[in-house]
């Protein structure tokens, strides 16, 4: 029992030493650059939302039904993410924008095409058909996951 | 055999091993003295772009025009990149393939695979080494206690690490998007290779080695490794110094491995906390190695950053005589995506060599 206590003992005084040493390291770690990061987020983000919704629009006004222009919309962005990442841009316009150009269906796209490039050299099945999914898997999983959730409780309420 | 003096160290412990005729070389708790002095005859240093943009960038031996260096995989160009460096070692050093015995190499790829690649055409015995980041004084400590005790005249100690491969691996695609934060560090695209042996009039030796204990400090985040490393860096430096009884500023240069701008400053400072003031003669080879502008945040790391920083700079102004005394601390990161994924702690370890002119 007397053992029991001093390994408990041990493992919280690990833990505390833990949690002091991390605080320490905070001292001198520079912090990311929150508010630079959002506003290049926003602006960046909104300016593809805004051409996405300006093409919408102009396949709307040329007949198509708004549904299929969504769809459309989606096409071309998900190709033009796709184009960036093959010519080895779209790394280093996330690097600038972050989330604004990570978290719309731009940054799924370029989640496939980089493991797909990168493991082109083990392959096409076994290589870039393995690794395909490796980044957008589990967003795919999640992703589905909650929505079903969501639309469970939708339907109770 | 001809044992050199231990110069200005106090040495009550070279005392013989009871029976054998044979003097007791470890020094303390932690530390080889090799008391025939390997010597270090020739190194080889190859590094990519990046690297040959920085602020070290004239004092490699060979700077890629491209990282791919010909080869069909970032894999092929890092083993090629390592063989070159051999190569460029032995030519300095005036040694052929067939004089090497050995051959202590060890990269961060899994199984050791740009080192087995490199040394296959040499066909020499090849031992792989792995000590994360650590590699380089991992395998200079070993391949000088493979010359010490005489069982072998010549060996190649040698690091390599590619930014491309080792990104691979640990973290994402290379095209892939991603913001990374300030405490990430850039694993270097190097690579760096010593002859040790002996020659008639021994230039710089190695002359001890600690070999470090791996100390965990708890942190899980893979993006603070200058950080993990920097209790073991300060416990193999704290250490070596006990052991050999030698003044913090006995060395010209203290050099450690990758703890980026973020581990120096947290090793100053803990080196401050026991009284040692470390910074005029310390500096950090992730620090060195790229300028701050390069966008590589905290610095680099990689065993080819300590490997080719050593092998290279450090070298040239050995030769050049600007300094004489440098003890050489590579530090490492042991994790594996494994225990990352699985929140484990990341272990660090630091081996530190004393490699000095001896006269």
């Amino acid at each position: 029992m007397a053992k029991k206590n001093s390994s408990a003992r041990n493992e919280s005084e690990k833990k505390r030493q833990k949690k002091a040493y991390e605080k320490y390291v905070k001292n001198f770690t520079p912090r990311p650059k929150y508010f630079s990061n959002s506003i290049k987020a926003f602006i960046v983000g909104g300016s593809i939302c805004m051409a996405a919704s300006y093409i919408q629009d102009g396949l709307i006004n040329r007949g198509l039904g708004k549904s299929e222009a969504g769809s459309v919309v989606t096409v071309i962005l998900i190709c033009t993410a796709q184009l960036l990442t093959g010519f080895g841009w779209f790394d280093s316009i996330a690097k600038f924008a972050g989330a604004g150009v990570i978290v719309p269906i731009t940054g799924f796209a370029n989640s496939m095409v980089a493991p797909a490039m990168e493991f082109k050299k083990e392959g096409p099945v076994l290589g870039s058909g393995a690794k395909l999914f490796t980044l957008a898997g589990p967003v795919l999983v999640c992703g589905i996951t909650a929505s079903v959730i969501i639309g469970i409780i939708a339907l109770l309420k | 055999m001809r044992y050199y003096s231990l110069g200005n160290y106090r040495d009550n412990r070279l005392v013989e091993v009871k029976g054998t005729g044979m003097p007791n070389n470890k020094l303390g708790k932690q530390t080889l003295a090799f008391r025939t002095r390997p010597e270090v005859l020739g190194t080889g240093s190859v590094v990519g772009v990046k690297e040959g943009q920085g602020p070290l960038g004239k004092s490699f031996d060979i700077v890629l025009e491209e990282d791919m260096f010909g080869e069909k995989t970032w894999e092929g160009a890092e083993s090629k990149m390592l063989s070159e460096s051999m190569r460029i070692a032995m030519k300095k050093a005036g040694k052929t393939a067939d004089q090497v015995d050995a051959i202590l190499s060890g990269d961060l790829l899994n199984q050791l695979m740009s080192s087995t690649y490199s040394v296959k055409e040499f066909s020499v015995p090849f031992l792989g080494m792995y000590g994360a980041c650590s590699t380089m004084t991992e395998a200079i400590i070993l391949g000088s206690v493979l010359v010490d005790g005489s069982y072998f005249d010549t060996v190649i100690a040698a690091a390599s690490s590619h930014y491309s491969t080792a990104e691979r691996q640990f973290r994402m695609p290379l095209e892939h998007g991603n913001q990374r934060p300030p405490s990430a560090q850039w694993t270097s695209t190097a690579s760096g290779s010593l002859v040790i042996g002996r020659s008639k009039n021994p230039h710089f030796c190695c002359t001890y080695a600690t070999i470090g204990k791996i100390v965990d400090t708890g942190m899980t985040d893979a993006n603070q490794m200058g950080a993990a490393m920097a209790p073991a860096a300060l416990d193999t430096v704290y250490r070596h110094l006990l052991d050999t009884g030698r003044e913090w500023n006995y060395y010209d240069r203290i050099l450690t491995g990758d703890l980026g701008h973020i581990g120096k400053q947290i090793l100053i400072d803990m080196a401050k906390n026991l009284g040692i003031d470390l910074s005029p003669a310390y500096d950090d080879c992730g620090v060195l190695i790229y300028e701050k502008d390069q966008d590589v945040h905290s610095g680099g790391s990689g065993c080819g950053c300590s490997a080719s920083v050593f092998a290279g700079p450090v070298w040239k102004s050995m030769m050049e005589g600007s300094i004489s005394k440098v003890l050489l601390v590579s530090t490492g990161a042991l994790l594996s995506t494994t225990s990352a994924q699985q929140g484990g702690s990341i272990p660090g370890i630091a081996h530190a060599v004393s490699v000095e002119a001896v006269y």
